[in-house]
């Protein structure tokens, strides 16, 4: 399988490649680290006429540290992901995650800031950035806007991007006090997609869980926050029965499809074992 | 058509591609490195792995423009004077292939994961293979050929000895 002829465009800097999205065509897709977009290319389930290639865009590799947030370059590698001293320290459930995604030959090639954009419902990376409260950083030809993560997964394949702009940086704010973090993915076989899987964080007070923040994968179109969840662990003692009870609200308000893997329903018992096995590993119960 | 320049086991090539040429297709067809094989066309399988830049990819999920300024180790490319590397000398001595298609993938992927963990176990060399997929299931011995390649890799114990093929 072979994709069907393309112009490509191989930009150095955030400026070069708006232009050249911008004088691509109609039909333009930007490639990151194309470990989505070759294979559905290959499919020809997409066929653009330009492909604007972000390779070689060196400003957007990288993490470095804000006073109040770590923010991520869109082109980072999950292989680099991995191995960064600042994600470690400050957001390791992203290394957590990351570590899930694929295989290493894919996570050699495949970016943070690609996994976002492309939100994919099943991919690991939307769950976790919602979970985190990142902020998503848009460059266009008319200047920068910042997206919060609760506003850039749209739909299904569908973020905030709009045509034309290109996602820069990722932004992940600094957690105070203390936080414990897990990622509980349930899938078939190794590098398959999750059928379900589940972000959690978790602020302890002494023997008390402050505050918890629950992320969906694959629950619907886009990833969700399990609020009923989350308004269930509000100041509670820190004990497995009320991270069960807690956890018996994870499906509520989602719409998970059901398709070979799983039917809905059985996605809906998932998102509550799942909740609770990832709360329970990051509440340290 | 781009022109890329690209060293590929050592040699360098300078040659024009269509930007959808796959980086496997270019190696297999324009350059005869057929060592290189396409199992799966889905970036399931892993047979394609090479090195980039010394990384493992699949070379089915890599354009050959984005290879352009790079350098690229197949399978062909890992031997020294004929003398075999220490992992395929591993698959060879530990009967790591049944059928051998996913050999080549299998070997590239090894090496990149025992670059990153020297002393990989049992379970490391699963999941760090995980992106390789062999039919004939031929896993046991894949993963006792890894460790033996690793200890050898890594300065020559003798800790798989014990392990040995199953005759």
């Amino acid at each position: 399988m072979i994709p069907a002829a393309f112009a490509y465009a191989r930009p150095t800097t955030i400026d070069e490649a708006l232009q050249a999205v911008a004088s691509g065509g109609e039909d333009v897709k930007i490639m990151a680290g194309g470990q989505s977009l070759i294979p559905v290319m290959r499919l020809r389930l997409a066929a653009p006429e330009t492909v604007v290639d972000l390779i070689k865009v060196a400003e957007l590799r990288g993490v470095r540290e804000e006073e109040d947030a770590i923010v991520i370059g869109a082109m980072t590698t999950h292989s680099d992901v991995l191995s960064d001293p600042l994600i470690a320290r400050y957001a390791p459930l992203i290394a957590e995650a990351t570590e899930t995604v694929a295989d290493r030959q894919v996570r050699h090639r495949g970016t943070f800031g690609g996994a976002l954009a492309h939100a994919d419902p099943a991919g690991d990376l939307p769950a976790v950035a919602l979970a985190l409260d990142a902020e998503f950083v848009i460059a266009g030809l008319a200047g920068r806007r910042t997206v919060p993560a609760a506003e850039f997964f749209v739909d299904y394949l569908t973020t905030a991007l709009e045509e034309g702009e290109l996602l820069v940086e990722i932004r992940v704010p600094k957690l105070h006090g203390t936080w414990g973090m897990h990622y509980e993915k349930f899938n078939r076989v190794a590098q398959a997609w999750s059928i379900v899987a589940v972000a959690a964080l978790v602020r302890r007070e002494g023997a008390r869980i402050a505050e918890v923040r629950v992320g969906l994968t694959n629950m619907g179109p886009t990833p969700l926050r399990a609020a009923g969840v989350e308004a269930a662990l509000v100041d509670v003692e820190a004990t497995p029965e009320a991270v069960a009870a807690a956890a018996a609200h994870a499906a509520e308000g989602t719409t998970p499809s059901s398709d070979l893997n799983a039917q809905a329903d059985y996605r809906e018992h998932l998102a509550i074992v799942l909740t609770r096995r990832a709360v329970t590993v990051a509440a340290g119960l | 058509m781009t022109q890329i320049s690209v060293r590929v086991d050592g040699a360098a090539y300078s040659d024009d591609v269509e930007p959808r040429t796959l980086l496997v297709h270019y190696l297999r067809e324009q350059l005869g490195k057929v060592g290189t094989v396409v199992g799966c066309d889905t970036s399931n399988c892993g047979a394609c792995t090479v090195h980039l830049d010394g990384e493992a990819v699949k070379s089915c999920t890599v354009l050959a423009v984005q290879a352009d300024g790079s350098e690229v180790t197949t399978i062909e490319g890992i031997a020294s004077n004929g003398t075999l590397h220490p992992m395929q000398k591993a698959f060879h001595e530990m009967h790591g292939l049944q059928c051998g298609f996913c050999t080549p993938g299998m070997i590239m992927a090894s090496i990149d994961l025992v670059n990153d963990n020297p002393n990989p176990s049992d379970d490391e060399v699963r999941e760090g293979i995980e992106g390789n997929l062999c039919r004939c299931t031929g896993y046991q011995n894949i993963v006792r050929a890894v460790q033996q390649a690793a200890a050898e890799m890594s300065g020559g114990s003798t800790a798989s000895e014990t392990l040995g093929a199953q005759a």
